[in-house]
């Protein structure tokens, strides 16, 4: 089967200083990928590559089957003005974007789907609350619930077990192997060691330049985590350019 | 009849009345639901930026074409237009914050139309500029503020859907539309035109009172968007009647009266308002039982 993503070379990262480095590797169609690293590994700056909301330094990113629009992605910290005020029903219906547009009306059958993905996540009964009245754990719910609608090919999550108790954490979790079941792609980045052996098949460490990717049981050993430990976390601010960096427009 | 006399009378005997009337309708339908957006995106000082940096393209107007109306709004227009592109844009592809890149083009802008005014200095005309005069207008200038009203209501039902989700998380909507840049530029656009429509009654310094002082009475009275464009809606046309009445029989200049009015209102809402007011806190009803 062909890979649906396909890292070549890529880097990523903040004023020329390399966040990600030289990371290439393929992810399957269905695929269900853990990203793990310590703080500072490039975890989240790889997601904002993927999705297109900042550039590459050098390399590419190939996608089959699907453009940058498909992909629901789920930032670390949503930057969600949650004074704003709009009703929890409303929020999680902006995810039926790609089906309404700016203009497609929100019909029975649209407010059907929305009020099944509330009760997918266990917010049912909480339609017409304001966001700004939601904990975090029941906010993290609203978030699944609108990347639900967006029903897309590939799922991107962002660390999203932070600060959220053990409940809503299996909760979540089941939707993440729902929609694996249903042939989704979902990478998630994660902190929890024994979370990500339990569910993730497919794991890769990141420590700014990737350590392993792999099976999951052959990339969590003991010498790979310490590795990624001892990768310096900080910039160099008198690091010469990278030799073998390819420049975006002369990668063919 | 006293009150028939003081409240109804003026708008019947006098014609500039009505069209005072007429234009301050026009005003708060498209102004308050733009100050109600400004609002809820913390922009409120930017409508008062914007303003002053319509003054360089108004005074344009005014030294090619004397005290016409139109050639100042066209001005205006394309002056604000300017400032709030170049700063949108800056702040857009720089990640500057909006208000940093503002502030610098609105001082140059205000900067280049006191050079330009202080060419021809005619001071008593540019009063006029500055506060406008409510009660003094002609066909022509009403059916500018009317069209104006009007491409803004159609403009703002257009954008509405990418406006509200770009206010509200502006990441999401970047990951599935490329609407919300155009979507904020066209609100910026809506802003420098309800500004433009403003100053012919009420100044360039009060044109944005019409918009912010309505948004910030609703907030204390509705939780929604829905209820709060209607709620800024009712008070700006509240405002806007009570103050031309309170100018008519006061002789008080009619832009200040109604935004003092406003002002009036706002306060009277941050004591009482149902929603966070000041009594509404000091006199809790009991907490529920879930």
């Amino acid at each position: 089967m062909p890979a649906q993503l396909t890292f070549r070379d890529v880097t990523l990262g903040y004023d020329r200083h390399p966040a990600v480095h030289h990371l290439s590797g393929e992810v399957a169609p269905g695929a269900l990928l853990a990203v793990v690293g310590p703080n500072g590994a490039g975890k989240s700056t790889l997601f904002r590559g993927l999705v297109g909301i900042i550039k590459l330094l050098s390399g590419t990113i190939a996608f089959t089957g699907l453009n940058a629009r498909d992909i629901a992605y789920l930032p670390q910290t949503a930057e969600i003005d949650r004074s704003f005020p709009i009703s929890v029903f409303d929020l999680v219906g902006t995810g039926l974007w790609r089906t309404t547009g700016i203009f497609g009306g929100i019909g029975k059958g649209s407010r059907d789907k929305i009020a099944q993905a509330l009760g997918s996540v266990g917010l049912t009964g909480f339609e017409n609350r304001g966001i700004g009245t939601l904990s975090g754990g029941q906010m993290q719910r609203m978030l699944f619930a609108r990347v639900l609608l967006q029903d897309a090919p590939l799922i991107v999550l962002d660390e999203p077990f932070n600060a959220i108790d053990a409940r809503t954490i299996d909760d979540l979790l089941a939707l993440c192997k729902r929609w694996h079941g249903e042939g989704r792609t979902v990478i998630a980045a994660l902190h929890d060691m024994d979370l990500v052996r339990a569910n993730f098949p497919e794991t890769l460490l990141l420590a700014r330049e990737p350590v392993a990717w792999d099976t999951t049981a052959d990339v969590l050993t003991s010498e790979n985590l310490a590795e990624a430990r001892r990768m310096c976390e900080a910039f160099d601010d008198r690091a010469a350019a990278c030799a073998d960096t390819v420049r975006p427009s002369q990668a063919a | 009849m006293l009150i028939y006399d003081a409240l109804v009378a003026p708008f019947l005997e006098f014609e500039f009345m009505r069209r005072a009337l007429a234009a301050i309708i026009a005003l708060s339908l498209a102004g308050a639901p733009i100050g109600v957006f400004l609002m809820l995106r913390r922009m409120s000082l930017v409508g008062d930026a914007m303003a002053h940096a319509i003054l360089p393209g108004a005074a344009i107007g005014f030294l090619l074409s004397g005290l016409n109306l139109f050639a100042m709004t066209t001005g205006g227009l394309i002056a604000g237009f300017t400032v709030a592109i170049l700063a949108g844009l800056v702040s857009r592809s720089t990640g500057l914050k909006e208000d940093a890149s503002l502030a610098t083009f609105y001082l140059a802008s205000l900067a280049l139309g006191v050079s330009i005014v202080s060419l021809r200095g005619s001071n008593i005309d540019l009063l006029h500029v500055l506060f406008g005069n409510i009660l003094a207008m002609d066909d022509q200038t009403l059916l500018v503020i009317a069209v104006n009203a009007t491409i803004t209501l159609i403009v703002l039902a257009v954008i509405y859907r990418p406006l509200v989700i770009e206010s509200v998380d502006p990441l999401f909507l970047r990951t599935v539309s490329r609407a919300g840049a155009p979507a904020h530029l066209i609100f910026l656009a809506l802003v420098v035109i309800n500004l433009v429509n403003g100053f012919q009654a009420l100044g360039t310094l009060l044109a944005v009172g019409l918009m912010i002082l309505p948004a910030g009475i609703a907030r204390f009275w509705s939780r929604d968007i829905t209820g709060l464009i209607c709620v800024a809606v009712l008070s700006a046309l509240m405002s806007g009647y009570a103050g031309l009445v309170l100018s008519f029989q006061t002789r008080l200049p009619s832009g200040p009266a109604i935004i003092l009015v406003a002002a009036g209102l706002y306060m009277a809402s941050v004591l009482f308002g149902s929603v966070g007011g000041l009594v509404r806190q000091l006199f809790p009803a009991r907490h529920l039982e879930a």
